[in-house]
């Protein structure tokens, strides 16, 4: 096994919500609420969930562009939270972060030469100033654009072209990890398949380490090695793709999983559809217990009281880890890879 | 999905968007181009040249001394001798109108210039820095605001009165700073509005995901794309602000004889308003067409620079 890159333990950050005449805190957001991990040398870690349950709050965290609440993550045997001024500016240069909306994550007064090359201007000793403008056409061309095009402005190129320049200024510094917050949930599908292939192929060649973090389950599963799933600030299970994808133990990711559609009709009535009950609750008071347990259909008196802990439990063929007090596989169909299959299709 | 085709989308990526056009584009390039058709901005831009040549060289245009009373001729009608005829006091209006100019115009832009600065530093300030500074810098401002511009005015340089042994430049000095005292509250609250909507942008968030310090940020990211409502408004306040000079002139306490300026003229005029009316038209009408022009140049930049609007 690699070992790790990264390694985040206990990690927990809440908002405060202040209310009243004298703004005094009344509550707390729990955004993400002790999230443990770790990012392998080379590897992909895919995070899913869905919306609001502290995915994009996560890859802020792990960028430090939030201080957390508690908990502690180690880069490279360098504790990230204790560094500050140089040490810190050094930090940034190894993990980089690629945004989810190409249109607010590029200044629209700069031009793209600009923008991929801010990295050499605030780290200058990354790359002599004469070589800079030699070096942002590298870039350009190795995310697939014309270097040509170094002195154009962003609304000049396509969502998709935008998203490029967005993960070359990612790379520019040869970052070791890179954290992709939603990074094709805003781009067209055909789009997304040229970004994602785009981003396995740096990933060969740069031997980069990618958190994905996307609430497209098809998508995390074509390009994750790992998955995590989370729900409400908290990781609900976590483990190799074929565990997530083909032997799902907790509740929660067995619901995600069969609302996927699946694109074979023949199989379409035999896949059985596990509606969920309610709303997501509300981070600010989350459920006692398991957080899961108001919308689970196996919840117990059990799940309202003792909090599961992710630990390995049995998943059939191995085990994996899983925060469920009643882990267990349950046959779902298995859907098929949509993005490997439309890629296909289109080649 | 092969390597060979991952090279073949990219390619096919790289063709650029639309219009074919290689040079840079940007909002300031798109902003002069529209500029340059607009006649409106045209007209503008001659009158206020105009106006601040005047102000600069007032000799270019007349030859006569503005501090030369002909008792004899007072009030004369407009003639071949006094273009606009002569005042009360037998000054030539047409000289006294040009040598006016330099007063309204120094105030006006100076004025604005003092606010903008005091502004833009305030208004960045508490939109990037929040928090403490924020309340801070809002409370004031509110304070500020409570009070009116000319009821502001008024109280100062009723306090602080001039003397006919006052420097010129003393006289309007002290009117651009009861001008910029209260005019910088409403520059600092657009600026901070205009930065708490830039800054929580992805780009900013880059920025500092790259290690970029605060000044960095402010200085390539957040002030670019914050100012361009502030160009507009102290293009406006320029106006605002010479009109506000001309009222302080007008009320007495503003500038004051031996001074010349454009309100005093106005303030002098009201005696003979409905006998001799030309001595009241003139100066209106300077005064009328410079605020005007600087008004014109405001709306026709923010046409330019809000893209909606095309």
């Amino acid at each position: 096994m690699a070992e790790a890159i990264l390694t985040a333990t206990d990690l927990v950050k809440h908002y405060p919500i202040k209310g009243g005449v004298l703004r005094r805190t009344v509550g707390h957001v729990k955004a993400v609420d002790g999230v443990s991990f770790e990012l392998l040398k080379g590897e992909t870690l895919g995070i899913v969930g869905e919306s609001g349950c502290g995915k994009s709050t996560l890859g802020r965290l792990l960028m430090r562009l939030e201080e957390p609440t508690s908990g502690s993550v180690v880069f490279d045997g360098v504790d990230m939270y204790a560094q500050k001024g140089r040490a810190m500016r050094k930090l940034r240069r190894d993990i980089q972060i690629v945004f989810q909306d190409p249109y607010t994550s590029l200044n629209p007064r700069k031009t793209v030469g600009d923008i991929v090359g801010e990295p050499f201007d605030i780290h200058p000793d990354v790359v002599p100033k004469k070589g800079r403008r030699k070096a942002v056409q590298d870039l350009l061309d190795l995310v697939g654009l014309n270097p040509e095009h170094i002195n154009r402005y962003p609304h000049q190129f396509s969502g998709g072209q935008r998203q490029r320049i967005g993960i070359a200024r990612g790379i520019a510094l040869n970052p070791k990890v890179l954290i992709c917050d939603e990074p094709v949930s805003a781009l067209d599908v055909s789009v997304q398949a040229q970004v994602v292939n785009l981003m396995e192929k740096l990933q060969d060649e740069l031997g980069l380490s990618y958190i994905f973090i996307a609430h497209d389950l098809s998508v995390v599963r074509h390009i994750s090695d790992r998955v995590g799933v989370m729900y409400l600030g908290k990781m609900a299970e976590l483990g190799e793709e074929d565990d997530i994808y083909g032997r799902p133990t907790h509740p929660y990711t067995q619901a995600l999983l069969s609302a996927v559609p699946v694109p074979d009709p023949t199989l379409r009535d035999k896949k059985e559809q596990i509606v969920l009950k309610g709303d997501v609750p509300s981070p600010a008071n989350p459920p006692s217990g398991c957080r899961f347990h108001t919308r689970c259909f196996k919840a117990q008196d059990k799940c309202k009281t003792d909090i599961p802990l992710l630990e390995l439990r049995p998943d059939g063929a191995g085990e994996h880890l899983s925060a469920c007090h009643f882990a267990q596989p349950r046959e779902i169909i298995e859907t098929i890879d949509l993005t490997e299959q439309g890629a296909g299709n289109a080649v | 999905m092969t390597e060979a085709s991952t090279i073949a989308v990219s390619a096919e990526a790289g063709q650029p968007v639309g219009g074919q056009a290689d040079e840079g584009r940007s909002l300031a390039s798109d902003a002069w181009r529209q500029l340059k058709g607009n006649p409106i901005f045209w007209v503008s831009v001659s009158l206020i040249t105009l106006f601040v040549v005047m102000a600069l060289v007032p000799q270019l245009f007349t030859n006569v001394d503005p501090g030369a009373a002909v008792l004899k001729e007072a009030r004369a009608e407009p003639g071949a001798d006094a273009w606009f005829g002569r005042d009360i006091q037998g000054y030539d209006i047409y000289s006294r109108t040009v040598y006016g100019a330099r007063a309204s115009i120094l105030v006006g832009v100076f004025s604005t210039l003092a606010t903008v600065v005091i502004g833009l530093v305030m208004g960045v300030l508490a939109g990037y820095y929040g928090g403490f500074l924020d309340t801070l810098v809002s409370r004031v401002t509110d304070i500020f605001f409570a009070i009116p511009l000319l009821l502001g005015g008024i109280l100062f340089m009723s306090t602080f009165p001039n003397d006919q042994n006052t420097p010129y430049l003393v006289v309007v000095g002290k009117v651009v700073l009861v001008l910029s005292v209260f005019g910088w509250p409403s520059i600092a609250r657009l600026m901070r509005s205009s930065v708490l909507q830039v800054k929580p942008n992805d780009y900013v968030q880059a920025a500092r995901a790259l290690g970029a310090s605060p000044w960095r940020i402010i200085r390539s990211h957040v002030m670019p794309n914050a100012l361009a409502p502030v160009i507009v408004v102290s293009t406006i306040n320029l106006g605002v602000f010479i009109t506000a000079e001309a009222t302080l002139s007008f009320l007495g306490i503003g500038l004051t004889p031996p001074a010349v300026s454009w309100g005093v003229a106005i303030s002098d005029a009201l005696v003979a308003v409905r006998t001799y009316p030309h001595i009241l038209l003139f100066p209106s009408l300077f005064l009328s067409l410079a605020v005007l022009a600087f008004i014109m140049l405001g709306d026709a930049v923010r046409d330019a620079f809000d893209p909606k609007s095309r």
